[in-house]
C-alpha cells in the first residue's frame, strides 16, 4: 500500500517537473540507447565476420608454401612452390583426422565470350577442393574426377564473372568461352559467395580442373606443383590435432632438418576467424565503454536532479516528518522517484537504441542485430544507476532534521 | 480506591543546551510542567524565549538534553527517531504559522498524509480526511490546492490535516500570525471547539488576545517558567 502510493506520489512529482524530468531522462535514454544501438552493431559486424569465415567452407585446413630464404633473403610467403599434388594425396592417406584434401593452382587469366571480354583468377583446382571450401552452384555443377582425369576443358563461373562476360538474360551454363585463348564450356555458376574476410570479391572466379589447367592454360613450374592445398577435417575439434599432423607429415615430405623451419604455412578457418574476431569484439567493447560512460553521466544527472529536488522540497520534507514519516518512508520516497526516472528513462533508451540500430542498417547498410540481453542488461542497469544515484539524495533527505527542515525557507 | 489518571503531559527539569561552536546556547534551564488531558494552554514569551524549543520538544519534534519529558505515560527521552516519528502520527497534531501544506497536493490528500504514513487503505484515508475537511468547513474545497484557498482556508486545512489521526494532543504554534483578525478568529473558534471536545490543545503564542481563548496561561522567559496561572476554571475531559 505505501509502496504505491509512494510511486503515485514520485510520479505525480516528476509530472510537476516535466521539463526537468525530462532533461534527466534524456541522459539515461542516450545512455540505454547508446549501449543497445553499439551492441547492435557490434553484433552485426561479429555476425557478418563467421559469415565470411563459414563462407571459406568448414573445418577447413589451408596449406601455403612459406617464403623463400635465399642467401638470407626472406621471400614473399607463398613466393615459392614447393606443395604438390603428391603432398595432398599423401596428407589425406596418412591423416585419418583429415576427410579429403583438395588442391588448385591459381593464375590471372584473360576470358572471351562473344564479344564480352573479361580478367580474373583463375583456379585449376581438384574436385576436391570444391566440396572442401563449400561452394554451392545457382545453376549448373562441379566438374567431377572423370573431368580432372581426361583434363576436360569445363569451367564453373563466379557470379560477377557472369555479370561481365554475359548479356543480361543470356544463360552461361553449355555457353562456349575462351581462357587464355582456349576453348571452354562452361558446365556450372557458382552461388554468390559475397567478399571474403580479407575483403576480395570471392564470386569473380573461374575455376577449372586442375589437369587442364596444368596441361592447357596455366602451365605450371614443375608437374603436380600446386599454389595451395585445402584440407577439410571431420570436426571442428579435430583440426589442431589435424594441424600438427599435417606439419609431421610435411616435414617428412619435405625432408627438413630438426632445425630447419617449416617451408610452408598451415592456417585454419579458427586463425583466420580469430583475427576478425577480435577485431570486432574490440570494437563492441570499445562501444560498451564508451556507451556505459554515457549512462554513467546520465546517472549522475539523475543524482544532480534529486540533490536539487531535496533542497527545495526540504520544507516538504520536514512537513512529512512532523506528520510521522518515518526515515524509511522519505528514503523510500526519494529513491523510487529515481528508479522511476531509471526504469523510464531505459524504456524510451530501449525504444530509442532500437531504433536507432535499425536506422544505421538502413541508412549505412551495416548488419546490427539487436540482443535480447543487451536490451535486458542495459534496462536493469539503467533502474540500477537510478537507484545507486538515488542513494545518496535519499539518504540526505531521510537525514534531514525535522525542526530545520520545517524552519527552511 | 483512587485511580490514578496519569497526566498527558509531565515534564521533569527539562534543559536543552545547543553547542554552535564555542558558545553554548541554553534555550531551556530546567522547565518542569504538567498538563492534564482535556486542558487549553497558551505558552507565551518573547521571541528567544525558549517557547519554540519546548514546543518541539512536547512535539516530539526534539529531546531534552538533560530531564524528562513523559507524554502519555512514555519517556520520550529514550525513544529513536522512528519511534519519534510513531507518536508524532498517532498522538500529536501540528498547526503551525506558516501553514506547511504540501505544495501542488490538494487540500484533501494533505489532510490525507498522517493517515498515509499510518499505512491506512486508501479508502479509509480519503474517508476520514473527507471527515476531518468537513469538521473544519471545507467539504466543497477538497481538490483544491493550497494557492487556491485563503490562508484562513489552508490554516483550517492544516487543523484538518491535525485532527484526522485523532491525535491526543494538538499542538498550535503561532495559528495565526499569518492570518487577518477575521480568519485568526475562526481558527481559534475551531481550536476552541475542538478543545470543548476533548482535545488537549497547546497555543504557542505572543499575542494576548489570542492567548485569550486558552484555560491557562504559561509564560517562558530565558528559558524557564515565569508564569503558570489558570485563567479559566473549566477543563473539557474528552467523553469516554
Amino acid at each position: 500500500m505505501f509502496t504505491w502510493l509512494t510511486i503515485v506520489t514520485a510520479l505525480r512529482v516528476l509530472r510537476r517537473n516535466r521539463l526537468r524530468a525530462g532533461l534527466t531522462l534524456l541522459g539515461i535514454v542516450i545512455g540505454v540507447a547508446a549501449v543497445i544501438a553499439m551492441v547492435s552493431i557490434g553484433e552485426g559486424a561479429k555476425q557478418a565476420v563467421q559469415k565470411q569465415i563459414a563462407s571459406m567452407g568448414t573445418n577447413v585446413i589451408l596449406i601455403w608454401p612459406s617464403g623463400t630464404t635465399v642467401s638470407g633473403v626472406r621471400g614473399a610467403q607463398g613466393g615459392a612452390v614447393t606443395l604438390t599434388v603428391s603432398d595432398a594425396l599423401d596428407l589425406k592417406k596418412k591423416i585419418p583426422f583429415l576427410t579429403d584434401t583438395g588442391w588448385y593452382t591459381r593464375g590471372a587469366m584473360q576470358i572471351v565470350n562473344g564479344n564480352h571480354n573479361w580478367n580474373c583468377s583463375v583456379y585449376g583446382t581438384s574436385p576436391s577442393y570444391l566440396t572442401i571450401r563449400d561452394w554451392s552452384y545457382s545453376s549448373g555443377g562441379a566438374f567431377t574426377q572423370a573431368d580432372l582425369d581426361s583434363a576436360a576443358r569445363v569451367a564453373i563461373l563466379g557470379q560477377t564473372v557472369v555479370e561481365n562476360l554475359f548479356d543480361h538474360g543470356e544463360e552461361p551454363v553449355g555457353a562456349a568461352i575462351r581462357i587464355n585463348n582456349v576453348p571452354f564450356r562452361v558446365i556450372g555458376v557458382f552461388s554468390p559467395k559475397g567478399q571474403s574476410a580479407q575483403g576480395w570479391d570471392q564470386d569473380d572466379v573461374v575455376f577449372i580442373p586442375y589437369s587442364t589447367a596444368e596441361r592447357k592454360v596455366l602451365g605450371t613450374l614443375f608437374l603436380g606443383s600446386v599454389g595451395a592445398i585445402a584440407a577439410s577435417a571431420a570436426s571442428s575439434e579435430d583440426l589442431e590435432d589435424a594441424v600438427e599432423e599435417i606439419r609431421a607429415v610435411m616435414r617428412v615430405r619435405h625432408r627438413l632438418q630438426g632445425e630447419q623451419p617449416d617451408d610452408f604455412t598451415i592456417r585454419t578457418q579458427v586463425d583466420m576467424g580469430k583475427v576478425q574476431e577480435g577485431t570486432s569484439e574490440t570494437l563492441t567493447v570499445m562501444l560498451m565503454v564508451i556507451a556505459s560512460v554515457s549512462l554513467l553521466v546520465g546517472g549522475i544527472g539523475i543524482m544532480n536532479i534529486l540533490l536539487v529536488s531535496v533542497t527545495e522540497r526540504t520544507r516538504e520534507i520536514g512537513i512529512r516528518m512532523a506528520v510521522g514519516a518515518k526515515r524509511v518512508h522519505i528514503m523510500t520516497q526519494f529513491l523510487i522517484e529515481a528508479m522511476t526516472l531509471g526504469v523510464v528513462g531505459g524504456f524510451i533508451g530501449v525504444v530509442v537504441g532500437i531504433l536507432a540500430a535499425r536506422l544505421t542498417t538502413i541508412i549505412a547498410g551495416w548488419p546490427t542485430i539487436i540482443s535480447s540481453d543487451a536490451v535486458v542488461i542495459a534496462f536493469i542497469f539503467s533502474v540500477a544507476v537510478g537507484l545507486f544515484f538515488g542513494l545518496y539524495p535519499a539518504n540526505k533527505a531521510a537525514r534531514l532534521n525535522p525542526i530545520e527542515a520545517l524552519r527552511y525557507e | 480506591m483512587a485511580v490514578i489518571v496519569n497526566p498527558l503531559i509531565v515534564c521533569q527539569d527539562m534543559w536543552k543546551v545547543y553547542r554552535i561552536g564555542d558558545v553554548t546556547l541554553q534555550a531551556l534551564r530546567g522547565v518542569s510542567l504538567t498538563i492534564e488531558r482535556g486542558e487549553f494552554v497558551a505558552i507565551m514569551g518573547s521571541s528567544g524565549s525558549g517557547k519554540s524549543t519546548l514546543m518541539n520538544i512536547l512535539g516530539c519534534l526534539d529531546k531534552p538534553s538533560r530531564g524528562h519529558y513523559w507524554l502519555n505515560g512514555a519517556d520520550t527521552g529514550s525513544l529513536r527517531s522512528d519511534q519519534l516519528a510513531e507518536i508524532r502520527n498517532q498522538q500529536i497534531g501540528f498547526v503551525f504559522q506558516s501553514f506547511n501544506l504540501i505544495p501542488r497536493t490538494s487540500a484533501l490528500e494533505n489532510a490525507q498524509l498522517p493517515l498515509f504514513y499510518r499505512g491506512l487503505p486508501i479508502k479509509q484515508q480519503r474517508a476520514l480526511a473527507a471527515a476531518a475537511l468537513e469538521r473544519v468547513g471545507l467539504r466543497d474545497r477538497e481538490e483544491h490546492f493550497p494557492t487556491q484557498l485563503s490562508g484562513g482556508q489552508q490554516q483550517r486545512v492544516a487543523i484538518a490535516r491535525a485532527l484526522v489521526a485523532t491525535p491526543s494532543l494538538l499542538l498550535a504554534d503561532e495559528p495565526t500570525g499569518n492570518l487577518d483578525t477575521q480568519s485568526s478568529r475562526e481558527i481559534m473558534d475551531i481550536l476552541s471547539e475542538l478543545n470543548k471536545e476533548g482535545m488537549t490543545v497547546i497555543l504557542v503564542t505572543h499575542e494576548n488576545d489570542v492567548a485569550a481563548y486558552a484555560a491557562r496561561e504559561v509564560v517562558i522567559k530565558d528559558g524557564q517558567i515565569q508564569s503558570d496561572r489558570v485563567t479559566k476554571a473549566t477543563i473539557h475531559v474528552a467523553e469516554a
